[in-house]
């Protein structure tokens, strides 16, 4: 097994013992990328460097909890000096002069950042099929989409090109691709992780987590970037636990529910029986497994495309051609906005901002937006009720495994209804992890398990129990082909 | 057919505080163009803000003071818009959950007390500014982006540019009394927008209003407003109607004129702002800052008024700024008659601070000094002309009033014998004037008094003067 | 609620797009269809419900009022598709 197929903690433990060096492991991941270039995992690499950095750790003592790993960072994050580009045109000349809190929290702790990863345009798609930059190709089958909107973080992860990432979730974009690229994703409560220097799509649901090969480099990504940080407002001043030692304890007497309505139509049977199977293994750990109601389900994908989209067309009004990024020749101002606009989104995005403006404009806000908040709060009550008797809530991640590239890209409600298991995690503000529970046609299936505001170490914690009872996760997408 | 007029005013205060809104950049007046920005008040991709503490306190203790019903539970929302002034097309502002509701701002016009209700004092940020004809453009300056406005709407309850004026002095001395804004309309920290309407007297229906922007005095508030009603009157008289639209002042030829802009209908699509989080405030912190609040002008004036005795129009020029009120007051406390003290402030002091523009704050007359020096005029010290080249003197070098007399060889001549002997001087070398006098022309008599106060050079004590020179005209 | 090609022309405007007649027809008719679907909101009994705007009961996030350093100019202008003179600068704005 190469380098870059190892996980995080398998190479922390070989770099304690001094048996590899940090720039061994950079050129491990610089020279699989190389090999996998054609699945366009990244809009922008920095091999040189990344590997320059790398060679600087060699002589140097281990910084922290990261040192020496490289990663990669979805490209709706800020990092100093670079270009962010949220895969959009518009963004085009755009290099930011600051860098994301969750990026410095990784640099800190000595992770090299090797590049920024593809994504759908603005984090707005589940294929990253809507990049400026073109699509990205799934690891375990090139025909297929990643998921998304983070794809590249996901994919870049899977290939070894990058032994953890960063991406964001509003709906479902890290669990998601996660599922369909066979890792683990994570996405934290809401206000666990600092959201500054994310680029924002939807304020009130975005989250940045991580991507990794396992539960545990998932724990040890997690508390590199978990935290109260004064630049957010809605971050959350309370303690991040030690969530390694957390994820290792037992689950006997854990109650894990599961929610009929995740089970209804629409899911893909070989999917259903996958998961099936994870609750079967998960009660012979000693949890016990409870059947519960979820009875708002049904409303999440509208609750929220209403409030997704309305905070979206007014978070995308910034990109006006004034200040930064593209800007198309107009005679006035108004043309200015009008043409950049026009020529810097894409369909999607363009889509969702009409429609996000439809819905908070005057005489429609109380009929959808205002309703949507207030669907947004029994949806949210739905799971404090849950939580009161279950400690786990275990769903899919998706109601099928990777779909064909372009086969959802003309029905965008389609490909809307593909995220109906992972919204409504976002909606309440919830962590949500999502864990590979098998294949189905040689694709990944992916397990969700979702937990109450911040308690993110007990999904840790039954994600590590279900992994030790398979090796689901130590399958590698690349096969050097 | 007679009209009435009704008007509603729009004030922006920018408040007194260190830094923006939501960013560290300082608010400092008159940088370098885009000097005090950052990622967050630019409005970068993934930036967000943060609360200034000091902005709420500033707009609470704002709403206490007129009264107003100060909100226990307060948000922010989006007001969206493009315009190359707001880098983020969206204004942080606050929409159905203000700071502060309802409140009122005393006036008085012409001797009547009347109050003008307010509607509502919210906070929100302030844009940046365009400048014309920048390389063949417009040139955007975000240095004022994201300072922390408060936003202080009247009720339609003005009914003469008149009372307007009132309206804007009052407002404006309140709150500098309360220290929450300079008010400075040059530097843009007070601007107003005006609506007014008309209607026919007795009827209660509102007209259809306009509304007036590029105010840049309060005397050019008036001076529309007073324009807008005539050009309203004139439209219905003849028989028009008024269009509802912005109209800009034009300072030069006096006059409102049509922004003609094809304006849109605005929809600002409102939505609670996802990234800052409510305000929700106790009765304890409502203490806290209420403790905070200084008497108000309009209280003490009419204080001023028992307790001193002043008059009405020295009550109010008192009563004008806080620190000429508390210099007065000060003053007036340490034996001297108040009337004395509020001359003194309206004459030599007022005209000092005026040519030498400088704030109250920095004049270097204490009132202890003032005290002393009104007190050396009342012993007979020095005479009340000399006093001001005194008074000069102490605000220049801010010494004391004795101080100045001493090195100045100022102290005034009472001995008689001194006098007696100027008298007689004059009397000689003016006998043309005594004549006159002896031949019965008594208004003589002061010309000569003038003539030894001027051979004294001002000292001599001018009530002897007088006694003695009557005296001794009688004599001869 | 109506969904039509001038609603959808409104929108465009108010979000400062604009699309060609194809266009047009081919947001409107999605438009239609993610309507359709989110009405079914409509069937949800929300009365005394309050709305969520926050999903954590946050409070007073407050900074003190520290003036912090601002940044360089000329790294913001890197950026800036035209900017002079210390001015982003953009076609003539009439108003005001």
């Amino acid at each position: 097994m190469e380098i870059c197929d190892k996980t995080i903690h398998e190479i922390k433990g070989m770099l304690a013992k001094k048996e590899i060096l940090p720039s061994e492991i950079m050129k491990s991941t610089l020279s699989r990328m190389e090999k996998t270039v054609k699945f366009a995992s990244f809009i922008k690499t920095f091999p040189e460097e990344a590997l320059k950095y790398a060679e600087e750790q060699d002589s140097a003592p281990l910084k922290g909890a990261l040192s020496g790993i490289p990663v990669a960072i979805k490209d709706n994050m800020c990092i100093e000096g670079k270009e962010t580009t949220c895969a959009s045109h518009i963004l085009r000349g755009f290099v930011a002069p600051y860098t994301a809190t969750v990026v410095q929290r990784l640099l800190n702790e000595g992770a090299i950042v090797i590049g920024k990863t593809n994504m759908d345009e603005f984090a707005m798609g589940s294929s990253t099929e809507t990049s400026f930059f073109g699509n990205t190709l799934n690891p375990w089958n090139k025909d297929m989409v990643p998921g998304g909107s983070s794809g590249g973080s996901a994919t870049s992860v899977s290939l070894g090109e990058a032994i953890g990432s960063l991406g964001s979730d509003t709906g479902g974009s890290i669990r998601q691709p996660a599922s369909l690229c066979g890792l683990v994703g994570l996405k934290p409560t809401y206000g666990r992780v600092s959201r500054y220097g994310l680029v924002a799509f939807a304020s009130s649901l975005d989250q940045i987590g991580p991507f990794a090969k396992d539960v545990e480099d998932a724990a040890i990504l997690l508390k590199a970037i978990s935290g109260y940080d004064p630049k957010d407002s809605t971050s959350v001043n309370t303690g991040v636990p030690d969530y390694t030692g957390e994820m290792k304890k037992e689950i006997k007497g854990l109650k894990i529910g599961v929610p009929k309505e995740y089970f209804l139509k629409g899911i893909d049977k070989e999917v259903e029986a996958c998961v099936k199977k994870a609750i079967k293994e998960l009660e012979s750990c000693g949890a016990e497994i409870k059947d519960i109601s979820l009875p708002h389900t049904e409303y999440a994908v509208a609750t929220y495309y209403i409030v997704a989209t309305a905070e979206a067309s007014s978070n995308l009004a910034r990109y006006d051609g004034v200040h930064y990024g593209l800007r198309e020749k107009a005679g006035n101002i108004i043309d200015l906005y009008k043409k950049t606009r026009s020529a810097g989104f894409g369909d999607e995005v363009k889509r969702r901002i009409i429609l996000g403006t439809y819905v908070l404009s005057s005489g429609y806000y109380d009929a959808y937006y205002l309703k949507a908040q207030k669907a947004r709060t029994l949806i949210k009550e739905d799971f404090s009720k849950a939580f009161e008797k279950v400690d786990v809530i275990l769903t899919p991640t998706s109601p099928t495994t990777a779909w064909k590239i372009g086969e959802k890209t003309d029905d965008p409600l389609k490909m809307y209804l593909s995220d109906i298991y992972t919204i409504s995690a976002n909606l309440a503000g919830i962590p949500a992890v999502s864990v590979n529970c098998g294949f189905s046609g040689g694709l990944p299936v992916g397990l969700q398990l979702q937990a109450a505001h911040f308690n993110e170490a007990v999904l840790l914690r039954s994600a590590y129990a279900f992994e030790q009872m398979n090796d689901y996760h130590k399958k590698r997408a690349f096969s050097g082909k | 057919m007679e009209y009435e007029i009704v008007i509603g005013l729009e004030v922006h205060v920018q408040l007194n505080t260190l830094s923006k809104m939501f960013c560290g950049c300082s608010t400092k007046f008159g940088a370098e163009p885009n000097t005090q920005t950052c990622p967050v008040c630019l409005g970068l991709p993934g930036v967000l803000p943060v609360m200034n503490e000091e902005a709420i306190r500033l707009t609470v203790k704002t709403g206490l003071a007129f009264g107003c019903q100060v909100s226990n539970f307060c948000k922010f929302d989006r007001k969206n818009y493009y315009y190359p002034d707001l880098p983020k097309n969206y204004q942080i502002s606050q929409y159905d959950k203000p700071l502060n509701a309802g409140g009122s701002v005393p006036i008085r016009i012409k001797g009547e007390k009347k109050v003008i209700k307010l509607t509502r004092i919210h906070l929100e940020e302030d844009a940046g500014k365009l400048v014309h004809n920048v390389c063949g453009g417009s040139g955007v300056d975000l240095n004022r982006t994201g300072l922390p406005l408060m936003e202080i709407v009247s009720e339609p309850d003005i009914q003469s540019p008149d009372e307007a004026y009132a309206y804007l002095t009052s407002l404006k001395q309140g709150l500098k009394y309360l220290g929450v804004s300079d008010c400075n309309m040059e530097e843009g920290s007070l601007r107003c927008d005006a609506n007014i309407s008309i209607r026919p007297k007795g009827v209660l229906q509102l007209g259809t209003k306009t509304e007036i922007k590029n105010l840049n005095s309060f005397a050019n508030v008036k001076k529309s407003l007073e324009y807008e009603a005539r050009r309203q009157e004139k439209a219905l008289g003849d028989g028009g109607r008024i269009v509802q639209e912005t109209r800009l002042w034009d300072a030069v030829n006096d006059k409102t004129v049509s922004m003609r802009s094809k304006e849109e209908a605005h929809d600002y699509r409102y939505f609670p702002e996802p990234d800052l989080v409510p305000v929700v405030l106790d009765d304890e912190y409502f203490r806290k800052v209420a403790g905070e609040i200084p008497e108000m002008p309009d209280v003490r004036y009419e204080r001023f008024i028992a307790e001193y005795k002043l008059s009405e129009y020295d009550a109010g020029v008192m009563t004008s700024d806080r620190d000429l009120a508390d210099f007065f007051e000060e003053t007036s406390k340490q034996g001297v008659d108040p009337k004395k003290v509020a001359n003194w402030i309206m004459g030599d002091f007022l005209k000092e601070i005026n040519t030498a523009k400088v704030g109250i704050c920095d004049v270097k007359v204490k009132s202890s000094d003032l005290a002393s020096l009104i007190k050396l005029i009342d012993k007979g010290t020095i005479s009340g002309k000399i006093a001001k080249d005194v008074f000069a003197e102490m605000f220049i070098s801010g010494k004391q009033p004795e101080a100045v007399i001493r090195e100045k060889g100022l102290i005034q001549i009472s001995d008689e014998k001194a006098i007696e002997g100027v008298i007689e001087g004059v009397l000689k070398s003016n006998s043309k004037v005594v004549d006159d006098y002896r031949s019965g022309k008594k208004s003589a008599a002061g010309f000569i008094v003038g003539l030894v106060m001027k051979a004294s050079k001002g000292k001599a004590n001018p009530k002897l003067v007088n006694e003695l020179l009557k005296k001794k005209l009688d004599e001869l | 609620m109506k969904v039509d090609k001038k609603l959808v022309e409104y929108l465009a405007n108010l979000s400062r797009l604009e699309f060609d007649d194809t266009k047009l027809d081919e947001i409107t008719d999605q438009l239609k269809g993610i309507i359709k679907y989110v009405e079914k909101l409509d069937t949800l009994d929300t009365k005394d419900v309050e709305p969520t705007a926050h999903i954590l009961p946050l409070k007073n996030v407050f900074r003190e009022d520290k003036i912090t350093p601002s940044i360089d100019r000329d790294k913001i202008f890197k950026s800036s598709p035209d900017s002079d003179d210390g001015y982003f600068i953009v076609p003539k704005v009439i108003e005001e």
